[in-house]
């Protein structure tokens, strides 16, 4: 009876463990698989333990051009879309002018349509204009897609943002560029970080939009879905699990330093 | 899309400055701050959804050249030809939403009130993984449920597999190829984009309200479906949205778990651009995909009346 009790008291902790488990499962895979020895083209099945895909990252033909290229685009991404995305948020948050609405719809609906949809008309843009595919059609479509996610994360910084402190600034003589970079910026920071952040997982990891506006450049999702066709080599597996511990050891490190920083101040 | 073209407001004679103390901004500045991010939005989103717009009525050949006619016919011709991938879209996507509400609402219940200070690992835990290609992570998912893997194995002795064969959402001893597949990746690749709403609306209720349900004698269940629920409606809805919009347009589960009879209504897009390149039809297409997703998602937001999500 004691079993059951403590069961039901705890069914939700239960369920939400097993919902963890089942996001967790497909990382854990993707490790142990990256040190598997395919007898096959496929590295699906597990044959026997070798570290042989770590000692030789690139030892894949085309991979780690693919993964350079990959980062680059989410660079470069990252910046415009963060560039043109706090302008955004600091114009719809701090001033009045007209077309509101429209604006907002306008940044609302690349959030609202499924990435197939914009992927298409934007090729059948690229297409019309006679544009070349490749770098630089990636890199205009993923600031597309990546520009809405940057303003709505600013835009929820700088809305609980205390107007006071900016007024404060003025008051003690200082200038709208110092009142800007000194004050609103520094506030602003974590915002902007956090979109900039989101902008660059969305542009690395992106596959559909790349897939269609890419021509024949290879990014790394686009080498992922490739060598599901002609053949997974393990290494895929050891970028994906290097990448799964590195987001985890930057996120605990900057965490630490979150308190300690916390702590300091208190 | 009015945006550019409104003219921006005119250019008054130098009026005196009126006394607006302690800001004295530009009236142009707002414009400035949005010129170059609204341009890019309507250059490379706006425009090309109108342009899609008129090649899904244009006819011709990729040699000669395609001309605006007005064939509407295109419209019919894929809607008689493609209707069953329309319909496997929306009730995949269905499927993968309810899913995620079911198995996301716990986890998101778990971190805003009983994780502690496990609250922030568990976070990370459940953000991390998009940090690795979901490409990867959805082969990984081939391997899970191999054919004569360990979970086929287990849903095979405890006769599951009879039960969804019987409903045709699996075929005989596999599950790898089949509806089942395809709907478990869905779930597995939009679960976060659930939880994360939920644990924010969640994490907002006031810890009182529960108290004062309870002080009314209220049973947990009754706190539940009385209190805690109905406040974490927000999030529900916002979740439910992220899931299904881009859940219906995915092809990536169908293509890598499924087979040629789940494909989903993004497969026949994605085939017909890349490959046939027949764009009327393509375009005609992903035109009413997006038409019928706004659509939904007007009804649905006007029925569970929240209606301030952005």
């Amino acid at each position: 009876m004691a079993f059951v009790n403590w069961f039901r008291r705890n069914l939700v902790v239960i369920a939400g463990l097993l919902t963890l488990a089942y996001l967790l499962l497909p990382n854990v895979i993707v490790t142990v698989f990256s040190f598997n020895k395919p007898n096959g083209r496929f590295n699906y099945e597990w044959q026997q333990f070798s570290t042989d895909a770590w000692k030789d990252p690139c030892g894949v033909a085309g991979l780690c051009g693919s993964l350079s290229l990959s980062l680059q685009i989410a660079l470069w991404a990252t910046l415009g879309a963060t560039a043109l995305g706090t302008a955004i948020a600091f114009a719809l948050v701090r001033y009045r002018f007209r077309a509101r609405g429209a604006i907002n719809s306008l940044i609302f609906l690349p959030m609202a349509m499924p990435e197939v949809v914009m992927a298409a008309s934007l090729l059948t843009l690229f297409l019309n204009m006679g544009a070349q595919l490749g770098f630089w059609t990636i890199l205009i479509a993923h600031i597309m897609f990546c520009l809405s996610f940057v303003v709505t994360a600013v835009k929820a910084r700088v809305m609980s943002m205390d107007p006071k402190l900016e007024q404060a600034a003025q008051d003690l003589y200082a200038g709208p560029v110092q009142t800007f970079v000194r004050v609103t910026l520094p506030i602003a920071a974590p915002g902007i970080a956090a979109g900039a952040l989101l902008a660059f997982a969305l542009s690395f990891d992106d596959f559909i939009i790349t897939n269609f506006n890419a021509g024949s450049t290879v990014t790394f999702p686009m080498f992922v879905w490739g060598s599901a066709q002609r053949g997974t080599p393990v290494q895929i597996n050891v970028v994906g699990t290097a990448m799964f511990v590195i987001a985890v050891l930057f996120v605990l490190a900057s965490m630490a330093i979150g308190n300690r920083r916390n702590r300091r101040k208190a | 899309m009015s945006t550019l073209t409104e003219a921006p407001p005119p250019l008054t004679p130098p009026a005196p400055e009126p006394k607006k103390p302690p800001r004295k901004r530009g009236r142009w500045t707002p414009y400035w701050l949005l010129l170059p991010g609204i341009l890019w939005l309507v250059v490379f989103f706006a425009a090309p959804m109108i342009y899609q717009a008129s090649t899904s009525v244009q006819t011709g050949s990729l040699e000669e050249g395609y001309k605006v006619t007005w064939h509407f016919v295109t419209y019919w011709e894929a809607l008689s030809e493609y209707w069953p991938q329309f319909l496997r879209s929306v009730a995949y996507a269905a499927s993968a939403t309810v899913l995620c509400l079911l198995l996301g609402y716990p986890l998101a219940y778990l971190i805003a009130f009983r994780a502690g200070r496990w609250r922030n690992l568990i976070m990370i835990l459940v953000i991390a993984p998009f940090f690795t290609s979901f490409l990867i992570r959805t082969l990984a998912w081939k391997t899970i449920l191999a054919d004569g893997g360990p979970v086929v194995g287990a849903l095979n002795t405890l006769h599951v597999l009879d039960v969804t064969s019987w409903l045709g959402w699996t075929s005989g001893d596999r599950v790898l190829a089949t509806p089942l597949a395809v709907v478990c990746g869905l779930t597995y690749n939009f679960l976060p984009f659930m939880i994360l709403p939920l644990y924010t609306s969640l994490e907002r209720i006031d810890g009182r309200l529960h108290e004062a349900a309870r002080d009314l004698y209220a049973k947990p269940s009754t706190v539940f479906r009385k209190v805690t629920f109905p406040l974490s409606m927000p999030g529900v809805v916002s979740g439910t949205l992220l899931t299904f919009i881009p859940a219906t347009g995915d092809y990536v589960n169908a293509s890598l778990l499924g087979s040629a009879d789940t494909g989903m209504i993004g497969n026949v897009i994605q085939s017909q651009f890349l490959r046939v390149l027949d764009y009327p039809t393509a375009a005609a297409l992903s035109f009413i995909l997006m038409a019928a997703i706004l659509a939904m998602v007007t009804v649905y937001i006007r029925k569970s009346g929240t209606e301030d999500l952005v």
